[in-house]
């Protein structure tokens, strides 16, 4: 088991070797740089003193070699975009990406999976049918849309709830905690309530499909045969079957715990990792982009390690020995 | 016989669906005494399972039993009962023993924890009693060691050994009836005689009925007292098992015994009976042997055949018990074959 997590990081380590790269090429490869805006002040002297600067004009094999050395030390360069240091930046995005990707990623799979019980336990009737129409309807919305049809509706034709930041960018430090918890609270909901009607659907129409797979198998008459009622039949016998595929699931969605929701961040002006990454990118600002795209990487790489162990303790025929 | 501890009362289980009604078990029955081994025999499809899953009722839409069949067991009509009432009586009164011991188990739990699990339900035991009652229970059919078996997976045990675990699932609560739906087919043949002695031996320690289903005539020779034959969902012939083996009446038990491999008889060529089971959505009018049998005239295609006594507690659905000279065939009858 040992020898086996270790190959697994090593090979980590290269995986992420090679986005990294990749990225590092792509992103210079794309035209304009740092300091490629426009500004009355901004004269090309002044560009090439920045750049000189910041080392942008040095060539690109020596700029990779040096990014990739600081990098191993543990140095992710400085955000020009932000005005501080990658680190920096990357530590205010991620506590608030990791808590509304938490949020929404625990209510989408905890609904997702008791609304594909529901619909199992009740297989056939019209409640269930309707569950089904609705996750179906949900599952097929862009999220970029449900998030401004969402924010159209609570924000501003019944504005009942902020528009955007997860908390009020004014008024927070002034608050007591407990307005201070309401405020991050009431911000929270919209964004978070977009993720979660999205993945939910997903899930439950995933979780749904693995039920009916385990249904028909011959444990769950057993269990019939047993005398156990048709509710423990399903929670007991079949549920803990059928929730063995759900950790791929589950594995693919944990990158984005911490890599965010690209549109739901944007539009909500929820400043996370997926906020950071798109204005990293429209500003050209190199180390910024190489890091979000490092921190997609590893949470992929973890997700699926997690996952691969997840499924190891959920399911005995996989334990070795 | 003495009052029968189950008695199915004219069964009738139909599939409903898009190829039409299959009429899996249609007018079906049987008894079984107290203590008795009944063994149930016919081809594949000729509704044995179906019926065993019908007394427990657990057949799936687009099954149902029929309005008007009647099981009566312990004298309750098991489908009058309601929902909560039947699962009182699964794994409790009635219990069962699956084909394939592999797939029967629940792959993610112990085979301890299934075990015990009938003793959580019905006795309401606690965790640690109930456990302890499934370890003796494994032990009591023969598993070695127990206690680290227990803490087994099902996927760690040879056939053999799950087969077992079945059985003691099975008999946790000490049940009136098992039944056992092919028990021993998937396992190797010397398995089989140690699972079929194990159930023998297990059924005289508790005294109760055992209702074997199989299609191995052999098996039945071993285990059975009496024996049931089935054939398109319903019974064609009753009787005790050395009756049956040595005056068998119904043409298709005939032809089953012909079919059966006899050392001693390696050389010569295996008979067996032409043509296959009908599709239980189209049983032929009349019998439903009649297309496969030699002996078949107008009156097989006409009429439906009774059951008729042969013999104190033997019983045939073949109108040969009423015209016997017809038995050879149609020359001998002077009649012709029908072929519907």
């Amino acid at each position: 088991m040992g020898r086996r997590i270790g190959a697994r990081i090593v090979q980590a380590v290269v995986v992420l070797w090679v986005v990294a790269t990749l990225a590092f090429i792509l992103i210079h490869a794309a035209p304009g740089d740092p300091f490629g805006y426009d500004a009355p002040s901004v004269t090309p002297a002044v560009r090439a003193h920045w750049r000189h600067l910041y080392g942008y004009d040095r060539p690109l094999g020596t700029q990779y070699v040096l990014w990739l050395r600081n990098l191993a030390r543990g140095d992710l360069g400085y955000s020009v975009s932000m005005h501080e240091p990658v680190r920096d930046a990357l530590a205010n995005a991620l506590p608030r990406t990791l808590y509304l990707m938490g949020v929404a990623v625990v209510a989408s799979f905890a609904l997702g999976i008791g609304l594909a019980l529901f619909q199992v336990r009740r297989l056939g009737t019209r409640r269930a049918r309707w569950a089904g129409a609705v996750a179906l309807f949900f599952y097929s919305l862009p999220d970029f849309w449900l998030a401004l049809v969402l924010l159209l509706a609570f924000a501003y034709w019944w504005p009942i709830l902020p528009a955007g930041y997860p908390v009020d960018m004014v008024m927070h430090g002034y608050m007591a905690p407990w307005p201070a918890f309401v405020d991050r609270l009431r911000h929270l909901v919209l964004p978070a309530l977009t993720l979660t009607l999205l993945t939910t659907a997903a899930v439950a129409r995933f979780q749904r499909q693995e039920l009916l797979d385990v249904l028909p198998l011959d444990f769950v008459r057993t269990a019939r045969a047993k005398g156990l009622d048709e509710r423990a039949v399903i929670r007991r016998h079949v549920l803990r079957n059928a929730l063995i595929p759900t950790i791929t699931l589950f594995g693919l969605a944990l990158p984005a715990l911490l890599g965010g929701a690209v549109f739901v961040e944007k539009i909500y002006a929820w400043q996370g990792m997926g906020w950071l990454a798109i204005s990293a990118i429209g500003m050209r600002d190199y180390p910024l982009v190489l890091a979000a795209v490092l921190v997609g990487t590893a949470m992929v790489v973890l997700g699926n390690l997690v996952a691969d162990l997840a499924y190891v303790a959920a399911d005995p025929r996989l334990r070795v020995g | 016989m003495a009052e029968p501890l189950l008695a199915i009362e004219d069964l009738r289980t139909y599939f409903y669906t898009a190829a039409g009604v299959a009429r899996a078990v249609d007018g079906l029955s049987l008894a079984v005494a107290p203590g008795e081994t009944v063994g149930v025999v016919g081809e594949s499809g000729c509704g044995k399972s179906v019926s065993a899953l019908s007394i427990l009722r657990l057949v799936s839409p687009p099954g149902r039993i029929e309005p008007g069949s009647r099981i009566l067991f312990e004298g309750r009509d098991l489908l009058a009962l309601d929902e909560r009432a039947m699962r009182a009586i699964r794994g409790r009164r009635i219990a069962m023993v699956f084909q394939e011991p592999m797939t029967a188990l629940n792959p993610v739990f112990t085979v301890g924890d299934q075990v015990a699990e009938v003793a959580r339900i019905h006795a309401r035991a606690s965790r640690a009693v109930a456990w302890k009652q499934a370890v003796a229970m494994l032990d009591r059919v023969g598993i070695p060691a127990p206690d680290e078996r227990a803490r087994e997976y099902p996927h760690q045990l040879s056939g053999g050994m799950r087969q077992r675990v079945m059985i003691a699932m099975a008999l946790m609560m000490k049940p009136a009836l098992l039944i056992a739906d092919e028990p021993t087919t998937a396992l190797d043949v010397t398995i089989q005689a140690q699972i079929l002695e194990l159930l023998a031996e297990l059924q005289r320690e508790y005294g109760m009925s055992v209702l074997l289903i199989t299609h191995d005539l052999g098996v039945v020779a071993e285990t059975a007292s009496r024996v049931v034959v089935m054939y398109g969902g319903e019974a064609v012939e009753q009787a005790p098992v050395a009756a049956l083996f040595a005056a068998p009446h119904h043409p298709y038990t005939r032809g089953l015994l012909a079919a059966m491999p006899r050392l001693g008889l390696l050389r010569e060529r295996l008979q067996t009976i032409p043509g296959t089971v009908p599709a239980p959505t189209a049983w032929p009018d009349g019998c439903r042997f009649r297309d496969r049998c030699s002996s078949a005239w107008e009156r097989c295609a006409a009429e439906h055949p009774p059951v008729y006594p042969i013999a104190p507690g033997h019983e045939s659905r073949c109108h040969l018990a009423h015209e016997p000279a017809r038995r050879d065939g149609p020359a001998a009858a002077g009649g012709r074959a029908v072929r519907a």
